[in-house]
């Protein structure tokens, strides 16, 4: 035991290393430091909800249907950017859903990540048969447009978000597992894990204490990059009417429900997609910063 | 060449049959029952019902319809849709070209715009135009499209009034479907007017279909760019005095154009992602919207059979990317 | 003057340069769904009607425009005998089938073409009868036609004899439907002498007032005017179907004069469509109902007080006014006002949730949890079942009855909510086929419909109102026929097996120089008479 303890300093020492030299990349890219900020002030929002909206977001005032914003001629005080068809305020709409956001965007990068990451390992640790099948399943996914394999998901499971972020999930995840098989094959035979194998390390240790660390700096940028695409693509659900169903204020819900509105309330429409919008290029914008962090090939030029 | 063709094209054999499982089994287990969305509220009886299904062929055990199914795939058919029918194959050869109309133009656009701009942006990077073309194709990456699609509409159809609202040609023109792509058929016709027409109806619903990948490739060719950029021959080049110009593009643009080829190909699934929401927005007669109606509707053969056919493209096109980048690099090749 | 008039005054020009003597006059219509097939028999959407059965084809009788009475079609006249089970049909001379490139008719219209428009839906035996994949008669089978229909006795070549198994009053109305479209005995032979027996789905033969010329799927259908036509000719020559799904995007079209007329405008845009001086606008009540049924065996809502009391509560002006944005009126019958028989006399339960409270405590109903269905799609009787569901959780929450909304998918829906176990209350409605109140009473609320699979999605059978539409059926006097529905509307008031909630206004928009298009109460649309002022 007694020899463990420098090992444990040093890598608590590198590791801090590590985050500041990471951090210093990351704060030279300013739109990286900008998506960080409205993605913070996102979370923010999203869990201050109840504090924040200034009405119910479901609440519905029968005598104030399609109330333009405030700043127009007919907008009120009271609705800050309007009310949608059944008298609903869309701020608080639009306050309440950037949970729903940022809900669906950490379940379904978890799902993905922690299942692409078992299939991934599994696949590269064993090699043989197991990969082989793990991988075409991997390649009959991919072989499918996301959306449009989403969208069957979807009908078979029934619409409704959990099995819109479920079917979302089941279609990102083989990215990660191809990335984590790939990672694994290429560390697998390296010194240090060979020599944590002569040193008698199990299989599970090996794969998750020794290998993996190794390889999440392409994990995490896919992760960042799943999670916009996991708002785009459950709005774009919500939009067709199978992702969250009404009256959750999800984002691409109201759009849809707003869409026969779109020649005499432009609010209804254009606000809730400038809200998606803009978390979404938040989160790219974070995504990019941190690619250029971690990617050392990148930082070089 | 030929054996690693011939390898891709085994490696192919297991995931179609993967994407045969997929098609049949997803679609046979979807909630609802095409017999009753036939009989709407009036109801159906239990018998009638049974006598229905049967005659459809869906009391038959799984495994058994799932061999049908294949055993019919072999001979070229695809089956019939329970709403129209009519043959899949006929009702997906009639639309697919208002697909592949929309997706060839929207790659252009995509491709057109997105190549020199990223190559500028590497020439001079760090620059205003840089800063600004790589925001907006950032912005352009994170666009939920069917919104944007909406807010087009608006302004350029409801505001302006510049573009048509929907459909593929103005309904004032008709002629034989020779190609089943407007832009030839209405050319062919002589007809005048026709083709300017079908271009106006195609340049919104191909900008909305473009916007992402446009993104993609604008940034995709400037990093590929910057990283040729640094290496050594390039760098070699500039050291005996060869201009920028000739530099970029002998050098440098030849060999950054192999990832942003592959990347241009690796679009055909985005785009057929894309299609089914541009073709929903805009009333385009394509593949994508008629994916989304068969659905709701509980067509199986149609949902089936486009699933298929629509893998088995994006398969295609991906085997070719392959081979083209292996006739490119010769180093995957012997990998 | 719009760009797109200039244009169409531009080509018409040249169309008169090349040597045509009258400009022709295309009309435009925006319709909101692709047509399944052009053989109206084996479809049941009213889309495909109006693209198959309105403009190609006729039948032995016809609606009256504007009205559901019947009048004569390729019947000149007809007989009924003394006990109503024998109809003699005499059938009009020299009606001309239309042609195509694949068959030129060598006969006129005749008895034979009549039998076989009916034997090929009821007779499995007949050669045409599954001439297409997976194919059956769906109205033929719901009206109970191969039932009904003993035998069908060509006398001679112009009087067929139609014998029935037992006197029905509405078999007339039946007639008058799609599906008894008359079709081509002779085109069927020639196809199948051909082995091209899918051509009669796909290149339609009639003798309507249109003549089918192509159809682009999903985009659009073309048709000309039937020159031989028996009746009025219509006064426009060529007509197109400009298939156009979402009603936003129609009425863009409409506004931009690339169409004349559309169907199911969104009710959030009548307000713009009235100010636009280029557009007028037609309503009418639609033949339709909307309701929340209960499960009437199920406790605690097979005590008709505890329904009454949740028919109180609920504020059926505040649906009329978010969900139909006042486009439909409140629902107090289970017919709509414009169909015969009608009892103007009932009065609706009045919204008072004070009352509704008290009865409920009455009936000894406390803490009452219950689930609204509320069915995935929207229908031309409901708009927004959802929105509705969340008005009455609403409405329903201030007498404490808590609401829970389901919901399905559509086809799942319409099965599960004939479940006769089923627990929730479930929002459905129904828009009429012929217009004989049969077709609302009988369909939706006889104990002849309640059960698994049945439309009677109350599972109420009340004896002394299945007694009363049963007698209604057999007479064949209006008057009296009128006289029994209305009573059985009372019982059904008195026992509110379902909260009526609205009959919507169905609304027409349309070029302002769109001239004598009349609108059908069964909600066809069809335009042999319309005429686009110059």
């Amino acid at each position: 035991m007694t020899d463990m303890t420098p090992e444990r300093l040093s890598t608590w020492t590198i590791r801090r290393r590590m985050a500041a030299e990471f951090w210093f990349y990351f704060s030279q890219n300013r739109g990286a430091v900008a998506g960080l900020a409205v993605f913070a002030l996102l979370v923010l929002t999203a869990v201050f909800a109840p504090l924040l909206a200034p009405h119910d977001p479901i609440l519905q005032y029968r005598d104030a249907l399609l109330v333009p914003p405030a700043w127009t001629a007919d907008g009120s005080a009271e609705y800050l950017l309007g009310t949608d068809a059944v008298g609903r305020d869309i701020l608080s709409r639009l306050i309440f859903g950037a949970r729903y956001s940022l809900f669906i965007g950490i379940v379904v990068v978890s799902i993905a990540l922690f299942g692409g990451i078992l299939i991934g390992l599994l696949a590269g640790f064993f090699g043989s048969w197991i990969d082989a099948v793990l991988m075409r399943v991997m390649d009959v996914i991919l072989a499918f447009p996301s959306l449009l394999l989403a969208l069957v998901l979807v009908a078979v499971l029934g619409p409704g978000l959990t099995n819109a972020m479920i079917a979302i999930a089941i279609v990102y995840q083989p990215h990660f597992a191809r990335l984590t098989r790939a990672a694994v094959m290429a560390e697998k035979n390296r010194e240090y894990v060979v020599a944590a194998q002569v040193a008698g390390a199990g299989r599970a240790r090996l794969m998750f204490k020794t290998i993996l660390p190794n390889c999440l700096a392409p994990l995490i940028v896919q992760a960042t990059l799943s999670f916009s695409s996991a708002v785009l693509d459950s709005a774009a659900l919500g939009f067709l009417g199978m992702g969250a169903q009404p009256p959750a204020p999800e984002w691409g819900t109201m759009l849809a429900e707003a869409r026969e509105f779109i020649l005499r309330a432009w609010w209804v429409v254009t606000l809730p997609g400038l809200a998606i919008l803009v978390s979404v290029l938040a989160i790219n914008l974070m995504g990019d910063g941190l690619r250029d962090a971690l990617d050392p090939k990148l930082k070089r030029s | 060449m030929l054996r690693f063709f011939l390898a891709k094209l085994l490696y192919l054999i297991p995931t179609f049959i993967g994407i045969t499982i997929v098609a049949f089994g997803f679609v046979r287990v979807l909630p609802g029952d095409p017999v009753l969305l036939m009989a709407g509220e009036r109801g159906i009886t239990p018998e009638r019902h049974a006598e229905l299904s049967a005659q459809l062929g869906y009391d038959r055990p799984f495994l058994i319809q799932y061999l049908d199914f294949l055993g019919r795939l072999f001979h070229g058919d695809l089956g019939t849709s329970l709403v129209t029918k009519k043959p899949v194959l006929t009702e997906f050869l009639a639309l697919f070209p208002a697909t592949v109309e929309l997706a060839v133009c929207a790659i252009l656009i995509a491709t057109l715009v997105g190549v020199p701009v990223g190559v500028l942006a590497a020439i001079k990077r760090g620059s205003l135009f840089d800063q600004i073309s790589m925001t907006g194709a950032l912005v352009g990456f994170s666009m939920p499209i069917f919104w944007w699609g909406l807010l087009l509409i608006i302004f350029f159809s409801g505001t302006l009034g510049w573009t048509p609202v929907s459909g593929r040609i103005s309904l004032l023109y008709y002629f034989d479907n020779v190609t089943g792509f407007m832009l030839i058929d209405s050319l062919l016709s002589g007809q005048e007017g026709a083709f300017r027409s079908a271009a106006s109806h195609l340049i919104l619903p191909s900008i909305v279909l473009a916007t992402i990948p446009l993104a993609v490739i604008a940034r995709q060719t400037r990093s590929a760019m910057l990283e040729v950029m640094g290496e050594d021959y390039v760098r070699t080049a500039r050291a005996k005095g060869l201009t920028q110009r000739r530099v970029v593009s002998v050098h440098a643009l030849r060999n950054a154009m192999i990832p942003v080829i592959t990347t241009i190909g690796l679009q055909v699934g985005v785009l057929m992602a894309g299609a089914i929401l541009t073709e929903t927005i805009f009333s385009w007669p394509g593949i994508g919207k008629w994916m989304i109606d068969s659905i709701s509707r509980r067509d199986y053969p149609v949902v089936q059979s486009g699933l298929l056919m629509i893998a088995a493209i994006v398969m295609i096109v991906n085997l070719i990317v392959d081979l083209t980048y292996g006739l490119i690099n010769p180093r995957i090749r012997h990998k | 003057m719009t760009r797109f008039v200039r244009r169409l005054a531009a080509v018409s020009a040249l169309a008169l340069c090349a040597a045509a003597p009258v400009a022709a006059k295309t009309f435009i219509y925006c319709s909101e769904a692709s047509p399944e097939g052009f053989d109206p028999a084996p479809y049941t959407a009213g889309t495909t009607f109006d693209a198959s059965a309105h403009p190609i084809y006729s039948r032995l009788v016809e609606f009256k425009k504007g009205t559901t009475e019947i009048e004569p079609g390729l019947a000149e006249s007809w007989e009924v005998s003394e006990d109503g089970t024998e109809i003699t049909f005499h059938l009009r001379q020299g009606v001309k089938w239309q042609s195509n490139d694949v068959f030129a008719p060598s006969r006129e219209f005749n008895a034979d073409d009549v039998i076989f428009s009916f034997d090929r839906q009821g007779n499995a035996d007949n050669p045409m009868h599954g001439y297409l994949p997976g194919i059956s008669y769906e109205y033929f089978s719901a009206m109970e036609m191969g039932d009904l229909i003993a035998s069908i006795e060509k006398i001679d070549d112009y009087t067929v004899k139609f014998v029935l198994t037992r006197p029905e009053a509405p078999f007339m109305a039946n007639l008058a439907m799609p599906f008894a479209s008359i079709t081509s005995a002779e085109y069927a032979d020639t196809l199948m002498a051909a082995g091209t027996t899918e051509d009669f789905n796909n290149k339609p033969i009639g003798t309507g007032p249109f003549s089918f010329v192509a159809y682009q799927k999903d985009a659009v259908i073309r048709y000309k005017k039937n020159a031989d036509f028996y009746g009025e000719a219509p006064k426009i020559d060529d007509l197109v179907f400009a298939i156009t799904p979402d009603a936003s995007v129609r009425l863009q079209k409409l506004k931009a004069g690339e169409c004349h007329l559309m169907p199911y405008p969104s009710p959030a845009d009548l307000a713009d469509i009235k100010s636009d001086s280029n557009l007028k606008l037609d309503s009418q009540p639609g033949l339709n109902v909307a309701y929340l049924a209960y499960n009437t065996t199920v406790p605690p809502f097979d005590n008709p007080k505890v329904r009454k009391a949740l028919n109180m509560a609920m504020n059926k002006q505040a649906i009329i006014d978010a969900v139909f944005q006042g486009a439909g009126q409140v629902a107090k019958n289970p017919i709509p006002p414009t169909m015969w028989s009608y009892n103007d006399a009932i009065e609706d339960d009045a919204y008072d949730p004070e009352a509704a409270k008290a009865m409920l405590a009455e009936a000894g109903v406390e803490g009452l949890s219950m689930e609204i269905w509320a069915m995935p799609v929207q229908r031309p009787y409901m708009p927004n079942a959802r929105r509705t569901a969340e008005l009455m959780q609403a409405d329903f929450a201030k007498i404490g009855v808590d609401v829970q909304i389901v919901s399905y998918e559509w086809g799942e829906y319409l099965k599960k909510s004939t479940d006769p176990s089923r627990k929730g209350a479930v929002i459905l409605g129904w828009t009429g086929d012929n217009g004989d109140p049969d077709n609302f009473l009988a369909v939706l609320l006889s104990c002849a419909a309640t059960g698994d699979g049945g439309s009677n999605r109350a599972q109420w059978c009340d004896d002394q109102f299945s007694d009363l539409i049963t007698r209604a059926k057999q007479i064949s006097d209006q008057s009296e026929r009128a006289k029994l529905y209305e009573e059985a509307q009372v019982v059904f008031k008195d026992q509110a097996p379902w909260a009526t909630l609205a009959h919507s206004t169905q609304y027409v928009p349309m070029r302002a120089n769109v001239e004598g298009f009349v609108m059908s109460p069964l909600g066809d649309f069809t335009f042999e008479t319309v005429d686009i002022a110059e």
